[in-house]
């Protein structure tokens, strides 16, 4: 297993570096019926940090200084997307520390976003894509906030495209929620060119009031190596979410 | 812990039901006793051996043992006489990489660096007729299980479709159903899945072919095995209760009970549970990780009849198993209804008494109910009991290796002769071939929209390709690609290719062109082939005609399988599919995989580069019978295209070496509808057109320009070389004596594809009708 950081320049270059960045832990939970979750660690990995299993039982969040919740279909999806894995015990750990003072960065990746609307950590919710069918497809979304948590490596309307797989991808809220997560910035993807699933207003992607959670529906860990991502783009370009909450944890610890 | 207390995720057992058991006791005392046998599917020469073998009337627990697991689909009593030659025509070429061969749940290739690799296809058809989510769906489920009681974890699957015609009102129905339970199901594990197959054609209107194939990876040192060894050793159920679906013909074994409350209509048809299958395969990875199994089999066809015999006849030969303590999702289970249940998502294991306790921790970390049925002994007899009352007193190899073979009778049908002398060429349906440039851009455009060789990104996209974060490539090259080890790059290449059309008119070479088709595939892609897994589809074994086309099919499949130097390593095969009275087309589905050292070499089937040379590998013959253009005009006739399995061998070498060293950067094998296809895919694949030129193919080999665009010749594909490396390849293919030609060059920024000849086509305009014909049809 390569020690050294692949990205990570943006940050430091030298060895010193290297090993503040390995020094920061990133969790990744794996519920019963979680996919992604190897591939979180290994977009953890390929960014610098230092990825962590966390198992939904657990019962303390031990030192990990951000957590990332992956897709796949936690409890089989069976009775609402999310529904069920919310009450797992290590979920009331993160949204305690996601609301603490210290606020956690927490990322919802597709069903971890579901979790994280079923937590009500976000507002909305998502139901089952307009045209009725799963779709994978190589996505294109424009970061809308690039001050959040995750996203501070990107510029600011930057496009970059990301996998998206998903069934029940079709973000919903109420138009005064819209309106109040368009006022306050807190729209942080927007899918372009296509609307996949019917989205409210093509939003891939929001963030809580403070900008440490994140949730959205396409896939960045999925593009983080250049041959098994997107053809289209680098195919890397779902790194910079790895790598964003990493100099925040390094900045943040200096 | 006794040996028959449950698990506590488990609470407690349900009280079992009061029957009258049939017990061996009873059997010996009561000879005269009617059984269902006919209805449970068993011959009367069979039953008679039944109680020969047992030396009295079996009861009805054994007798539904017997029905299923002799049945033609769990004994392979009509294809086994055939089957023997995958077994006897190995060279030691062939045996080099293989680790498990024929025989287990899948077999197992060495790949290197202490990495093997364990893959199988399977056919799940007539539940995907009757039911098509749930059929597929648990085609998926139940080939996934093969692998995992290998020790591997599964890492991508295939489906190889075939469906009635098109336009057929019923076809929606299948197709809509079968690619979103192979979706719902597939997507839920987390397996990426890297390719297949899509074929409409009315010979599988009554009888769609659904296909899976599964692929994992394991470490040498967790090689498991399905046997049942070491005395003493305990025997453990776990997974998903065992309920009422999938009992063929249980409803004759009501007889049995005096309760006539029990729902009288079951599905026969299993119901799968992706969500139970998923947490079963981590659970069972940690269970090999913790080396806390001795043996392991699968639950699929024939449920616990299956698992205990073949545990047991593999191991030390005898099992002891109490039948009420297995969990029941429904209570009213006779104990023969038990023992056949089809009930998915389950394991049956053998666990030492030491592993007891660590056995118990895995199960409750993931949730998973499990019951503790018996243990291993050395007595030579499958004893099974109802609350210590001895309903099955069996020797284990007579239910799952004994059973009856029969050597059908099979001969060349009488119109063989008259089918393969109608050749398409010249024939009514040839009538009006084009020719003028126009007429040919039009005749490309059509067979590219037509439903076998179009878009099939409708379906592909209902697929999840990325999970796993090791997908190489996919759909639509010509191979999947998955990596194996993320530090050496270590990966396979999967293909999967059959051809009903050529089988029907010429088993034995049809067979053959299966497996060259998805050799050249895998080398298309750069990887080195290395092992064959089969799913042989055919008609009614006990028709000759059909019989025939299954010997002659195995017959050339085993004799290309020893000129290109690549074994089987398993299969299956499925018969008594029909239309009514109407076989389908015989149609071997034939899988191989392939090795890569190091997947970043793949290749993918799109040119990209301005300027990059595109050379024609191999000649071309007239070889319309069969093909895809007489398939669009109404003709099946004639002889399929030749095979030359040296020429094929020879062409994967270069493909091998040309990925290897650099030399290419697309190819693209030649196949269904010929040049004209793979020019037109090739160029649609990352949307950069090409300027080509055909008059040396033409003067070369005697063909006219119609015949080179759409004459299906083996042994051919096109590859895109950079300029600095043409001298290198030439000399490569000269050396070699391999007939090479250049056609043209990529034109990455015209936007058209243009045919000297042929009137230039707009890549837009082709891309369009290339993917607008499953829309229309499918929505």
């Amino acid at each position: 297993m390569t020690e050294l950081p692949l990205i990570g320049e943006a940050v430091t270059a030298d060895a010193a570096g290297a090993r503040r960045l390995a020094g920061a832990k990133i969790g990744v939970i794996t519920f019963p019926g979680t996919l992604d979750d190897r591939d979180a660690a290994r977009a953890v990995r390929l960014a610098g940090a230092t990825p962590v299993e966390l198992w939904h039982a657990d019962t303390t969040l031990g030192d990990v200084d951000a957590v990332v919740i992956p897709g796949g279909f936690s409890y089989g999806d069976y009775l609402r997307a999310g529904a069920i894995a919310r009450f797992a015990p290590l979920m009331s750990k993160i949204i305690d520390a996601a609301n603490s003072d210290a606020r956690l960065p927490v990322l919802g990746i597709c069903n971890g976003f579901q979790i994280l609307t079923e937590s009500h950590l976000l507002p909305g919710s998502m139901i089952k894509n307009d045209h009725l069918k799963f779709m994978c497809r190589d996505q294109i979304l424009r970061v809308e906030n690039n001050t959040t948590a995750w996203t501070r490596d990107y510029a600011g309307g930057q496009e970059i495209t990301v996998p998206l797989k998903n069934q029940d991808g079709q973000y919903i809220a109420d138009e005064k929620t819209l309106d109040a997560l368009e006022a306050e910035g807190r729209v942080v993807f927007r899918y372009v060119g296509f609307n996949p699933n019917g989205s409210r207003r093509d939003i891939a992607g929001i963030s809580n009031p403070a900008g440490n959670v994140v949730g959205l529906m396409p896939h960045p860990e999925h593009a983080v190596e250049a041959g098994f991502g997107p053809e289209i783009g680098s195919g890397t370009e779902g790194l910079g979410f790895f790598t964003s909450v990493l100099n925040k944890i390094v900045g943040d610890n200096k | 812990m006794t040996e028959t207390s449950t698990g506590r995720t488990a609470g407690t057992a349900t009280e079992p039901k009061k029957f009258n058991i049939d017990t061996v006791e009873n059997a010996a005392k009561t000879p005269d006793v009617e059984l269902p046998w006919a209805e449970l599917g068993l011959k009367q020469n069979e039953f008679d051996e039944v109680v020969k073998v047992l030396g009295r009337r079996p009861t009805g627990a054994e007798l539904a043992m017997y029905s299923v697991m002799w049945s033609e689909h769990c004994s392979y009593k009509s294809s086994k006489n055939h089957l023997r030659q995958f077994g006897e025509k190995v060279t030691d070429e062939m045996k080099k990489d293989m680790l498990v061969g024929i025989g287990e749940n899948a077999g197992v290739t060495n790949l290197g660096d202490g990495w093997a690799v364990t893959f199988k296809i399977e056919s799940h058809n007539s539940p995907s007729f009757v039911e098509p989510y749930q059929g597929a769906a648990t085609g998926i489920g139940g080939i996934v299980r093969d692998i995992i009681s290998m020790g591997a974890r599964p890492v991508a699957v295939m489906d190889p479709l075939r469906f009635g015609a098109i336009d057929h009102p019923d076809t929606a129905r299948v197709m809509h159903g079968a690619v979103a339970g192979i979706g719902g199901y597939g997507n839920s594990l987390g397996l990426p899945n890297i390719g297949g197959e899509m074929v409409f054609d009315s010979v599988y209107q009554g009888n769609p072919l659904v296909n899976a194939l599964a692929v994992g990876v394991m470490r040498h040192e967790d090689i498991r095995l399905a046997n049942a060894s070491g005395k003493g050793n305990k025997v453990v159920l776990f997974g998903a209760r065992t309920g009422g679906d999938g009992i063929g013909g249980a409803s004759v074994l009501a007889s049995e009970s005096f309760d006539d409350t029990k729902p009288s209509k079951r599905p026969a048809v299993q119901v799968g549970d992706p969500f139970a299958e998923k947490v079963l395969i981590e659970c069972c990875l940690e269970l090999f990780k913790g080396s806390l199994v001795e043996g392991i089999q699968d639950l699929g066809a024939a449920g616990i009849s299956c698992a205990t015999s073949e545990l047991a006849s593999n191991g030390d030969g005898g099992m002891e198993v109490e039948l009420t303590s297995v969990l029941l999702r429904d209570p009213t289970l006779t104990p023969g209804e038990i023992l056949m249940s089809e009930s998915q998502e389950r394991m049956m294991a053998v666990v030492t008494p030491e592993n007891v306790a660590a056995f118990e921790a895995v199960m409750d970390k993931w949730a998973v109910e499990y019951s503790w049925l018996g243990e291993v002994t050395d007595t030579g007899r499958l004893i099974i009991t109802w609350e210590g009352e001895v309903i099955v007193d069996v020797d284990p190899r007579t239910v799952a290796h004994d059973g009856p073979v029969y050597d059908r009778p099979y001969a060349r049908p009488e119109w063989q002769d008259a089918v393969q002398a109608d050749a398409f060429t010249g024939s009514v349906q040839d009538a009006g071939r084009p020719s003028a440039p126009a007429d040919l851009a039009a005749a490309i455009t059509e067979l590219v929209a037509s439903p076998n060789m179009c878009d099939k990104s409708w379906i592909t996209n209902q697929y999840d390709r990325y999970v796993g974060g090791n997908t190489a490539m996919a759909f639509p090259d010509d191979a999947g690609v998955v990596r194996v080890d993320e530090e050496t790059g270590l990966g396979v290449a999967l293909a999967t290719d059959a051809n009903g059309r050529y089988t029907y008119l010429d088993p034995y070479h049809g067979a053959q062109l299966a497996l060259a088709e998805a050799y050249r595939n895998v080398a298309t892609s750069g990887a080195v082939p290395m092992a064959v897994s089969d799913c042989l589809n055919f008609g009614s074994p006990e028709d000759p005609d059909v019989m025939w086309q299954l010997a002659e099919a195995i017959r050339g499949l085993s004799d290309a399988c020893m000129v290109l130097g690549i074994p089987v390593t398993g299969g299956n095969v499925s018969l008594y599919n029909q239309t009514g009275s109407t076989p389908i087309h015989p149609s071997p589905v034939v899988a191989v995989l392939g090795k890569f050292d190091d997947v970043a070499r793949r290749t993918p089937s799109g040119w990209r580069e301005d300027g990059q040379a595109i050379y024609l590998l191999g000649t071309t013959a007239a070889e319309l019978d069969g093909s895809e253009w007489s398939n669009m005009r109404g003709h099946l006739g004639g002889l399929p295209p030749k095979v030359d399995l040296d020429a094929e061998r020879a062409l994967g070498e270069i493909l091998i070496n040309a990925s290897r060293d650099g030399m290419v950067d697309s190819a693209h094998d030649l196949s269904e509808g010929g040049l004209a296809a793979a020019l037109v895919e090739s160029s649609l694949r990352y949307g950069a057109g090409a300027r080509i030129a055909l008059q040396d193919v033409l003067d070369r080999d005697g063909v006219d320009l119609f015949t080179a665009l759409f004459s299906e010749t083996q042994g051919r594909a096109i590859v895109a070389v950079p300029r600095s490396e043409e001298i290198r390849f030439t000399d490569m293919c000269t050396a070699r004596g391999f007939p090479h030609l250049r056609i043209g060059v990529v034109d990455a920024e015209g936007g058209t594809l243009e045919i000297t000849g042929v009137e230039t086509m707009n890549l837009d305009a082709l891309r369009e009708a290339h993917e607008a014909t499953l829309p229309k049809y499918f929505g």
